[in-house]
């Protein structure tokens, strides 16, 4: 095999940046944090430059998950793109999948009935239980806390059985489409969400007291990346990121869709208990705190699911008519855009996703400087991103 | 919380010579604006108190090579007032470039970055622009309608 | 048809009659080994009882004094090695079932007991790596600087009166120092793997190691003070007397200088809540992210025999030993036992808690730990002073102390047996019922 000669060229001021007083000489110390490593969340390259333990400069590297989603997505129907969609942000494929129906069912002037839109509530809420469940149990193992991660995934195990029980797959559903969703719920199923959601319930406060107020970790996590308010907005933070920020932003009451305004429910946001307000235990307490209000989500769609169809009278080739249409929604991780620009025709002419990890790790070079090593896997952790979306 | 009309509506009373055209009805409230005076556009649009344009969501590159031109789209959304708008600019598109939003919204580095690497805009005054998908010595833009798939990349051959 | 040819591989030195003779008689050899297994290892073990009751009997008197030497540094090597396998045995289960889940299940015919057995015979045959850029000879010397050291340390920890190798005046000073030097050897590890990584897990291990004997030395010394030995089997001596003359209970500031003694040395031995030189999630492994195959295997029996070793010394010195809590009944067996269940809550806090951090490590260490070593240092010490029949006030006040601390001992023990029946008694509903029932099309 040929010899492979690596020249990035990197930006203009990586190393020659960094702030050392004049008088004392240290050695700096080019670290690759490669894109295989255990606490990047995926296949993400953090170039620092550190003094030490002291990271001075951080500056991340993506695309190696690139799959050209969007390429093709001008290529294949919207019906064919839907699982494409999955795979985006493959933690909350049932979002992804809300995100893409809604925004052709905008362009298209589609009505989803009732019972679809409910279904769909409960689906979302339920993959940001388990989404959350995922970062925060990772989080935990980033910090070295093994044992929150296995509990977590335990009851991740149950979310799965429910949404294999429905759609037939334990990760990428492709099960909310066009139209509504793909087939009704099996008999029985509604009863074993409740009894979920009974027992997962005082499993939250099992694992705040495991975890969240654990001195250690509040000691790892406390005051360590603070992201001002104005920085978050500044930089597109979306999700959890803005709300531990102290800001209450959440796309669900601002700009409802899919029926959320029918349901009651609260914003949890950052206040500061454990540190400065919007630190990583911020941005990680709203997560946990959020999995409280989804159980409250859930429980009231299921209260309010009505009989009827699931899917609308959508044909089997959607030709949507030509314009173009921005629609979002709220993700475990973000707000997921897809700006969907139709000319008539049976794909899309051009279809651009706005993955919120893409956004959210834009911070990362403006909130690193100043941390410790061990901080940037905190800081990672908790800006909790998915490298299928931000590389899409 | 303001319509897209009254939003429409206050940006021709201020910045009257900038806006080519307004569309305030239908699935995409937009208006296009003049490339050379986007920035003053952002920089109202951020700053005046009626509107508070604080969060970026998405810079959209779209390429009509039928029109033969690039339009890049601004998806805006207010988290203090909760409206939401967009704004349009249209590039030629044999040399695309306009002036770098990322000194009013941060945010809008990244997505340049990526219009930069997967449309070939260049965006003036940018910090730094430079390939953020695709690798540094990728050939071309590949989002465009007449990209051409390269064949061997660094030793590497794809069997079509 | 599909044939495969084996790869020619030419093995160099010792590997090649070593393959040849695996060759030749493992078809066999193996099937017929595993065959009679238990009547091999029952043969054996019958073989070699007999044979050290016959030397012992018959030959012992006649034999140079270094045959007694080299036998029981065996036994020792055995006994670590014991220690080592059934230690991450141990500690595989014992966080499957904190994980709820059950851990090695299916090597061995029993909970998977042959699960480090195999593991070791995995590690054995796989690829010597040795990274390309790396310092070699300090790559291969350094898995060696960590383990025998952590050998050594046992030559001078006693099991029972008479149960050990070599009992010297100075045998906790011994066991300290041979604790100290495994530090050299990950440093080596770390800075010989070229690997920046590698090179930060072990300038962290170098900073907290190096903190943290300072306050495990310090507590220790306590209990010192109150003896008025360094050494190890005259420590445990002073214990036989029953529960209430063990050196915990002696005076509340050995009580707490236990304690301090356990987190110093959870610190030492680079466990969980300080194990940053090897964590997991920053630097993949730490110090050995590049070693594979055996040289790893040494690491991990180097940290394995190191938390054994420190164990037993928290044993001897605070928990009186080889002594029972009855006069009278003193045997090693109780040793082994009371070291086993600190290394077994070594392994709980493990997987209980987050990680520290190197600077908040550095800075519990400087500012609270020690300290406060120093203060239950010198407040025993004074304890010492006045506890004598010079002062029978303060003597009576110190007896009655005495008595309710070995009372509060007794307390925690039934506390921790109360907690442990109840866990068992409510097992399953402790995990969920759910976990037990199957979703509709599971």
């Amino acid at each position: 095999m040929k010899e492979i000669e690596l020249q990035y060229r990197h930006p203009p001021d990586l190393l020659h940046d960094g702030e050392i007083p004049s008088d004392i000489r240290t050695e700096e110390l080019v670290l690759n944090m490669g894109p295989q490593h255990p606490s990047t969340h995926g296949v993400l390259r953090v170039v620092l430059q550190t003094d030490g333990e002291l990271v001075l400069k951080a500056t991340p590297y993506m695309g190696y998950l690139h799959r050209c989603a969007e390429k093709i997505a001008e290529k294949v129907s919207y019906r064919q793109f839907t699982p494409y969609t999955d795979r985006l942000d493959y933690l909350a494929a049932m979002n992804n999948n809300l995100g893409f129906a809604l925004a052709v069912e905008k362009l298209g002037g589609i009505e989803t009935p009732p019972r679809a839109d409910y279904l769909r509530v409960i689906f979302a809420e339920l993959n940001r239980i388990a989404s959350h469940l995922m970062a925060t149990g990772s989080y935990g193992l980033d910090m070295g806390a093994f044992t929150p991660l296995i509990y977590c995934f335990r009851e991740r195990e149950w979310v799965m059985d429910l949404f294999e029980a429905a759609s037939g797959a334990r990760l990428t559903y492709s099960y909310i489409t066009i139209g509504g969703v793909r087939e009704d719920v099996p008999p029985g199923w509604v009863g074993r969400c409740r009894e979920f959601l009974d027992y997962f319930e005082p499993k939250i406060t099992e694992y705040n007291n495991l975890l969240s107020f654990n001195h250690i970790f509040i000691n790892r996590t406390g005051n360590v990346g603070i992201c001002p308010p104005e920085l978050a907005v500044a930089y597109g933070l979306t999700g959890p990121c803005v709300r531990g920020s102290g800001i209450p932003w959440d796309l669900r009451k601002a700009t409802p869709y899919c029926r959320y305004d029918e349901f009651d429910f609260d914003i949890p946001v950052g206040r500061g208990e454990n540190g400065a307000v919007g630190d990583c235990w911020d941005r990680y307490f709203v997560r946990v705190q959020e999995m409280v209000q989804s159980v409250r989500i859930i429980r009231q769609a299921l209260d309010k699911l009505v009989e009827g169809p699931v899917q609308a009278k959508v044909p089997r080739m959607v030709k949507l008519p030509a314009g173009e249409v921005y629609c979002e929604v709220e993700n475990p991780r973000g707000q997921l855009g897809f700006h969907l620009v139709s000319d008539g025709g049976t794909s899309p002419y051009r279809l651009k996703i706005r993955g919120p990890s893409f956004c959210n790790l834009s911070v990362l070079p403006v909130l690193a400087p100043n941390c410790l090593l061990a901080d940037i896997a905190a800081l990672l952790g908790s800006i909790d991103i998915v490298m299928g979306e931000v590389d899409r | 919380m303001m319509t897209p009309s009254d939003v429409i509506e206050l940006l021709k009373q201020n910045h009257a010579s900038s806006v080519l055209s307004a569309v305030a009805e239908g699935p995409y409230p937009h208006a296009v604006i003049k490339a050379e005076g986007l920035t003053t556009v952002a920089a109202f649009l951020k700053t005046q108190p009626r509107l508070r344009f604080d969060l970026l969501r998405c810079i959209s590159a779209i390429d009509w090579p039928a029109k033969n031109n690039i339009e890049l789209a601004y998806d805006l959304i207010s988290t203090s007032l909760g409206h939401a708008f967009a704004v349009k600019v249209v590039l030629d598109r044999a040399d695309p470039r306009v002036e770098s939003v990322s000194t009013v919204w941060p945010a809008a580095e990244w997505h340049e970055r990526e219009a930069f690497d997967l449309m070939g805009v260049e965006f003036l005054h940018h910090p730094d622009l430079r390939r953020i998908l695709m690798p540094e010595d990728w050939p071309g833009h590949p989002l465009r309608k007449d990209y051409q798939d390269i064949v061997e990349y660094r030793g590497l051959k794809f069997n079509p | 048809m599909f044939t495969y040819e084996r790869p020619k591989v030419e093995y160099k030195g010792l590997s090649r009659p070593i393959v040849r003779l695996a060759n030749k008689w493992g078809p066999i050899g193996i099937p017929l080994l595993l065959r009679f297994a238990w009547g091999i290892f029952f043969a054996a073990l019958v073989f070699v009882v007999a044979f050290v009751w016959l030397v012992g009997r018959f030959v012992n008197p006649l034999l140079p004094w270094f045959v007694r030497d080299l036998v029981v540094v065996v036994g020792l090597l055995a006994f670590v090695c014991i220690v080592a396998i059934i230690g991450i045995w141990g500690e595989r289960k014992v966080s499957g079932r904190i994980q709820s889940r059950l851990g090695p299940m299916r090597t061995g015919a029993w909970h998977g007991w042959a699960q480090s057995l195999a593991d070791g015979l995995k590690f054995v045959q796989k690829e010597d790596l040795i990274p390309q850029d790396a310092d070699k000879p300090l790559f291969r010397l350094a898995p060696y600087v960590a383990l025998v050291p952590a050998f050594c340390a046992y030559l001078a920890i006693p099991f029972g009166i008479g149960w050990v190798f070599h009992d010297s005046d100075v045998g906790l000073l011994f066991v300290l120092a041979m604790l100290s030097i495994e530090v050299l050897g990950v440093i080596m590890g770390g800075w010989a793997s070229n690997s920046k990584w590698s090179l930060y897990g072990a300038m962290r291990e170098g900073c907290q190691l190096v903190s943290y004997e300072i306050p495990m030395g310090l507590s220790l010394l306590a209990a010192v003070a109150s003896v008025g030995s360094l050494s190890l089997v005259e420590l445990g001596r002073v214990q036989d007397h029953g529960w209430w003359s063990w050196l915990l209970f002696q005076n509340p500031f050995l009580f707490l200088a236990f304690f301090t003694y356990y987190i110093a040395s959870l610190a030492s031995c680079k466990r969980s809540p300080f194990d940053l030189p090897e964590g997991e999630s920053e630097l993949v492994a730490g110090f050995h992210t590049e070693y594979s195959g055996f040289r790893f295997v040494m690491f991990f029996f180097a940290e394995y025999a190191g938390m054994f070793a420190v164990s037993a010394l928290a044993t001897v010195i605070f928990l009186g030993g080889w002594n029972s809590p009855v006069p009278g009944l003193a045997s090693p067996l109780w040793f082994v036992i009371k070291s086993t269940f600190l290394v077994w809550v070594q392994m709980w806090v493990r997987w209980t808690l987050p990680r520290i951090r190197i600077d908040q490590v550095m800075h519990a260490c400087v500012k609270y730990l020690l300290p406060f070593t120093l203060l239950l240092f010198v407040g025993s010490s004074l304890w010492q002073l006045y506890d004598n029949p010079d002062h029978p006030l303060f003597e009576g006040f110190a007896a009655v102390l005495r008595f309710g601390l070995g009372c509060l001992g007794l307390l925690l023990l039934g506390l921790y047996f109360a907690g442990a029946a109840y866990g068992f008694y409510h097992r399953n509903q402790l995990v969920g019922q759910m976990v037990r029932k199957h979703l509709p099309g599971a």
